[in-house]
């Protein structure tokens, strides 16, 4: 006790003494930060203030900070677009369909790698992670995928991604951390590979898998190539791919939306008829959207993901 | 459980993975073989045929043809430029990190850290999109600098090529940044709490703390990114240029990823796409085995 009698003195949380330099740091600190947080929101926002206000004061870039002559038409007739209804479900269906395959064939060969019982398991483990380190090119691939006959069909947003080796090996690390008796019992049991893995590995793994989820489906929702590549049929645009052309070519998107129903637009008041910029601000606003909307609720599990990829990586 | 019974389970087990074995053979190496069509004069419908065999007549035509020659030295300079910038700045999100750390008003933290992150998770044609909406000649960054006279008529900044490597740069820290530093913030989480109480005691600075304390604690993560980044140096992705190449800024923002993009749907050129993308991949394999060799050297164990 008597050594400890010296140190009494000291406060248990010990301060900086507040020079004028660490002041100084504060100050440029909070700028510094309040400009990043104002460069990532501000464009969103922006965009949105501009989906929603007079287009013909949008259109001349007259919409900076308030909403002006607020209506809600853009959005109403986005929705009539051709192809952009269609697109969204295609959207809606690969991120659904995609990221149950991703998680299933994750979560499974992740188990299955586990059980050291496995007829050349060590090898088939390394050839399915030695994927990650090479690709084979867009050539390549494109003959592959016209030789099984994907292109322009469904199948190929979900088949050639439907393997992951990263997530195999971060389920499969996830599960070797679990307490093993569970699944050594269920085996004195006499239960089978495939009741284990339903009954007794997948309810254990759900925190592993929401953070697979998370990543799939942002993923699927976000990719733009392979439509770029190996689509040409309209009816399988993707939102990513059909809001890339309506910015590229947003002027021919104008005359489709407001050409079609002239005469009844005359009567429509100018301020809600449609421009380019409306048509690529709105489009531009329902894609992104669902990702503003999941991202804040789940951003504990993406911060898992990096932090389980950093320690693996 | 019988030698026998075993047995049969260990080939029950891998009966199960057989058919996702196929889809990575598939989908994965099967188009491996499609590396012969760099040493072929492919033309698409036609089939394949001996007397179509080249040999090595497109690795030639890489170093020889004047023109494919000047093509590839362009595209080399804008990789190496753009790969060099993100590697000279990849200190970047580690003194975000290290800053974002500094400020004490958790909600004000947390929210930065929020909304600097939500731009990694939009894709790279809304990054396009935001970027045309924002700079275009009425967007918002020309109307506010035309009110304040700055300038007296709009700027097309994307289809200038003044600084393009920079603006890159830019687009692409606006979108990773924030992201990046979670791994840093949690290695600063780690540092034990005493050893800067204890320095603090001592009568250091925070700047003191931050340079002898911090800093090095998250060294050793530093130097991962900076292996994986020299490891990835010729691969930039090709969507990012995809989306913001046009005709004025082409030869500065093809990278090898767009221009192997470029050369195969684009001018048809097919063979020669794949030549210039097994060569790339060829070097990148030798770079993550140096960088990954190095790392073990250093660290005592590498990525991989």
């Amino acid at each position: 006790m008597k050594k400890n009698k010296d140190y009494d003195h000291i406060p248990s949380k010990v301060h900086y003494k507040r020079s004028f330099g660490d002041i100084l740091i504060s100050v440029i600190t909070y700028i510094v930060y309040s400009i990043f947080a104002f460069v990532c929101v501000y464009p969103f926002y922006y965009i949105f203030i501009n989906s929603i206000s007079s287009n013909t004061l949008s259109d001349k870039g007259k919409i900076i900070f308030l909403p002006k002559e607020i209506h809600l038409t853009n959005y109403a007739s986005v929705m009539k677009l051709e192809g952009l209804f269609d697109a969204a479900k295609i959207s809606l269906a690969r991120t659904a369909i995609g990221t149950l395959v991703v998680v299933f064939t994750s979560a499974f060969l992740g188990y299955m790698f586990t059980s050291k019982n496995m007829w050349g398991r060590k090898f088939w483990y390394r050839f399915i992670a030695a994927t990650m380190y090479f690709n084979a090119g867009i050539i390549p691939l494109y003959i592959t995928m016209t030789n099984l006959k994907l292109t322009n069909n469904f199948w190929i947003y979900v088949l050639p991604t439907a393997i992951s080796p990263f997530y195999m090996i971060l389920c499969k690390t996830f599960i070797e951390a679990t307490p093993g008796e569970l699944r050594e019992a269920a085996v004195i049991d006499g239960a089978g590979t495939l009741t284990i893995f339903f009954r007794i590995i997948l309810p254990v793994i759900k925190p592993i898998l929401a953070t697979v989820a998370i990543f799939t489906a942002v993923n699927q929702w976000n990719a733009f190539q392979d439509t770029l590549i190996y689509i040409t049929d309209k009816k399988l645009n993707t939102l990513q791919f059909v809001l890339y052309q309506y910015i590229t070519q947003s002027s021919s998107i104008k005359a489709l939306l407001n050409g079609s129903s002239s005469s009844a637009n005359i009567a429509a008041s100018m301020a809600k008829m449609q421009t380019a910029t409306s048509v690529r601000m709105t489009v531009t606003i329902v894609v992104v959207t669902p990702i503003l909307l999941v991202y804040p609720f789940f951003q504990k599990y993406f911060t898992k993901g990096i932090m389980i990829g950093a320690v693996k990586g | 459980m019988t030698k026998k019974k075993k047995k049969w389970r260990s080939y029950q087990e891998f009966l199960y993975i057989l058919p996702f074995l196929v889809i990575v053979l598939l989908f994965s190496y099967y188009p491996l073989y499609g590396w012969v069509y760099a040493f072929f004069d492919y033309k698409p419908p036609q089939a394949l045929t001996p007397d179509k065999f080249v040999g090595l007549k497109w690795f030639q035509y890489m170093v020889e043809n004047q023109v494919k020659v000047k093509q590839l030295l362009q595209v080399l300079r804008n990789t190496f430029a753009i790969s060099g910038l993100s590697l000279l700045f990849s200190w970047f999100p580690m003194m975000f990190a290290v800053f974002l750390n500094e400020i004490k008003c958790v909600p004000f933290k947390k929210f930065v850290q929020t909304v600097t992150t939500i731009p990694n998770f939009i894709s790279w044609v809304l990054v396009f999109s935001i970027a045309y909406s924002v700079l275009n000649s009425t967007g918002v960054v020309n109307t506010v600098l035309m009110n304040l006279h700055v300038i007296d008529r709009p700027i097309d900044f994307l289809k200038s090529t003044e600084h393009i490597y920079f603006k890159q740069w830019l687009w692409l820290t606006w979108k990773n940044a924030g992201w990046a530093a979670i791994m840093y913030i949690a290695a600063i989480t780690g540092i034990d709490e005493q050893m800067i109480e204890a320095a603090k005691v001592d009568g250091a600075s925070r700047m003191q703390v931050i340079r002898h304390i911090t800093i090095p604690s998250i060294l050793p993560t530093y130097f991962v990114i900076v292996m994986l980044n020299l490891a990835n140096f010729l691969t930039n992705g090709m969507e990012q240029f995809y989306v913001f190449q046009n005709s004025f800024n082409k030869d500065y923002i093809q990278v090898l990823d767009l221009y192997v993009y470029n050369l195969a749907m684009g001018s048809g050129g097919y063979s020669l796409s794949v030549a210039v993308s097994i060569l790339k991949t060829i070097v990148s394999i030798i770079l993550l085995t140096l960088t990954n060799g190095f790392s073990k050297l250093v660290r005592g164990e590498g990525f991989i």
